[in-house]
């Protein structure tokens, strides 16, 4: 393996931070300038969040269950079982639904748009894309950025509400909680700025799979091999990233919502 | 028979760039991690003139129709295009310019999840506002003009090679540009394939009058363009007649070591006394 110096090594790091914020931007700013592909943003819709729903479905379903079954042992020792409810909203709502949705996309969709976005790099079809007199950044990036951001969202209010009702199936049958008692409690202990922290790490997570995705697809290096590379980067980075921008977000908004 | 087409042009080659050069490149320069791919290059390419870029693998060639389009830029030098100086223009500011050029990329550069009908149409569709008659006339006519009328719902996977080359020349030409850039379109293909798409670049060349940069490492493709004329009576290229050969627009220009070692016209090709050229195009 050749090895790199550490100034070339910072250069490289600093380039691609460049790099990536630039993409980042023009994404967004790409949505306020002609031309706008409203037809490929719908094609993307489709793809990441239609296509996305089974294993949303799923996987919100089974952390429900599964966060019921865990807590409602430890809850039953100290004779609280009735909060069920509550600790699966609140846990579903603020911080498991939005993220387990989050690395979910990010899987399937960040290794997607990488490896297709770098298959096309290889084989010139970008070039030829602005050879034709097309910015690859508006019929390529922003749509798919705008298309995970808006999908992102629905999926994980799929998810928080699926979640929800795998944790009622489970404390209904198993533990033989009241049905209605379980919807009103968790109902009940939802507060407006929970909603708000559930509602806003998707966009950002979405942003972030789709940023991430489209940027190492576009620096995809070396063939099939680069793009098979840069697919598990897209993965990885976007799933780190998704942990780091939620452990700030959370912090930051519990600090303005001066959560106790 | 259809006589050969007459030369509108002045003497193309060697000459100094004037205000008829569609492509100028004026001390031009660039290196890709720290070595040098093109150094102190200067050529220009006159309006209706074909020239034919030579040289060894990894010698350049490539890199002087992306810059030409812009998709690279120069570490120095200039660069005009269709009289715009495009040297360092933002990537915004060349999309206009680009869609009055037309590029046929070394493996076609197909768009693989578009049928041949969207991707010959792609320029068509990406202007807007066009109707579904208005793309399917002048796609017809492209596809007609590299005789694949037929693979209009196909995908570029299921054509040829030599069928995705010309499908890639159907898409460059749709709009009838002012510049065709070739990057090796005949490169990897049987002789007999190769001869229909330089005889599709000559019917190129000689029906729409479009001035053209060609890269190839086939010499015979190039001397073919330089031999030959496209006779639309017969639908088929044709031998020029003995003495008419100097008249045809054509240039040559061998690149080594990221420099232009001969820019000049036929004769003086195969004139040359350069040890190198020799063993070149021998």
């Amino acid at each position: 393996m050749e090895l790199v110096s550490p100034a070339d090594f910072a250069k490289d790091a600093v380039q691609a931070v460049q790099d990536y914020t630039l993409l980042a931007v023009r994404s967004v700013g790409n949505l306020f300038r002609p031309p706008r592909y409203v037809a490929d943003i719908v094609y993307q819709a489709d793809l990441i969040g239609v296509g996305s729903l089974p294993i949303v479905v799923l996987t919100g379903l089974s952390i429900g269950a599964e966060l019921a079954l865990n807590s409602a042992n430890t809850l039953q020792r100290f004779g609280s079982l009735s909060l069920i409810g509550q600790l699966v909203s609140v846990g579903m709502v603020r911080e498991l639904g939005p993220i387990i949705t989050g690395l979910m996309v990010a899987g399937r969709n960040a290794s997607g748009m990488a490896s297709e976005l770098g298959s096309m790099l290889v084989t010139e079809q970008i070039d030829a894309m602005r050879a034709l007199g097309t910015d690859p950044m508006k019929k390529l990036v922003t749509p798919r950025v705008a298309a995970t951001v808006f999908m992102l969202f629905f999926l994980t209010i799929i998810s928080d509400l699926l979640g929800l009702f795998g944790g009622a199936l489970i404390s209904t049958l198993l533990y033989h909680m009241d049905w209605h008692q379980y919807w009103s409690t968790a109902w009940q202990i939802l507060v407006f700025q929970d909603v708000f922290m559930g509602l806003l790490k998707p966009v950002l997570f979405g942003f972030v799979i789709a940023t991430i995705g489209c940027y190492y697809g576009l620096t995809a290096r070396g063939g099939t091999q680069g793009v098979g590379r840069a697919t598990t980067q897209a993965v990885v980075a976007s799933s780190v990233l998704i942990l780091v921008v939620d452990l700030l977000v959370t912090k930051l908004l519990m600090t303005i919502f001066a959560y106790q | 028979m259809a006589a050969p087409p007459s030369v509108t042009t002045e003497r193309l080659s060697g000459t100094q760039p004037s205000a008829s050069s569609l492509v100028v490149f004026e001390d031009v320069a660039l290196a890709f991690e720290g070595t040098p791919v093109l150094k102190g290059i200067s050529f220009h390419l006159a309006k209706g003139e074909t020239k034919a870029i030579f040289g060894v693998a990894g010698s350049g060639k490539s890199t002087i129709l992306k810059l030409t389009l812009g998709l690279l830029k120069p570490d120095a030098g200039r660069i005009y295009v269709l009289g715009e100086e495009i040297s360092q223009r933002k990537e915004e500011d060349l999309f206009e310019l680009r869609r009055r050029i037309g590029m046929v990329f070394q493996e076609s550069a197909l768009f693989d999840s578009l049928t041949v009908r969207e991707n010959v149409a792609f320029r068509l569709l990406e202007e807007g506002n066009v109707t579904e008659e208005e793309v399917d006339q002048p796609v017809r006519e492209a596809l007609s003009f590299v005789e694949l009328e037929n693979t209009v719902d196909m995908f570029p996977s299921e054509l040829s090679g030599g069928m995705r080359r010309r499908v890639a020349i159907a898409r460059a030409m749709i709009t009838h540009p002012e510049l065709m850039l070739y990057d090796s379109p005949t490169g990897g293909l049987d002789p007999v394939t190769a001869t229909t798409i330089i005889e599709l670049i000559i019917k190129q060349r000689d029906v729409f009058k479009t001035s053209s940069l060609l890269v190839t490492h086939r010499l015979q493709d190039a001397f073919i363009m330089a031999t030959h004329y496209f006779d639309r009576r017969r639908n088929r290229m044709q031998p020029l007649p003995p003495g008419t050969r100097s008249e045809v627009p054509m240039g040559f220009l061998i690149l080594r070591d990221g420099k232009i070692i001969f820019d000049g016209g036929l004769g003086e090709l195969v004139h040359t006394q350069d040890e190198y050229i020799r063993e070149y195009i021998s």
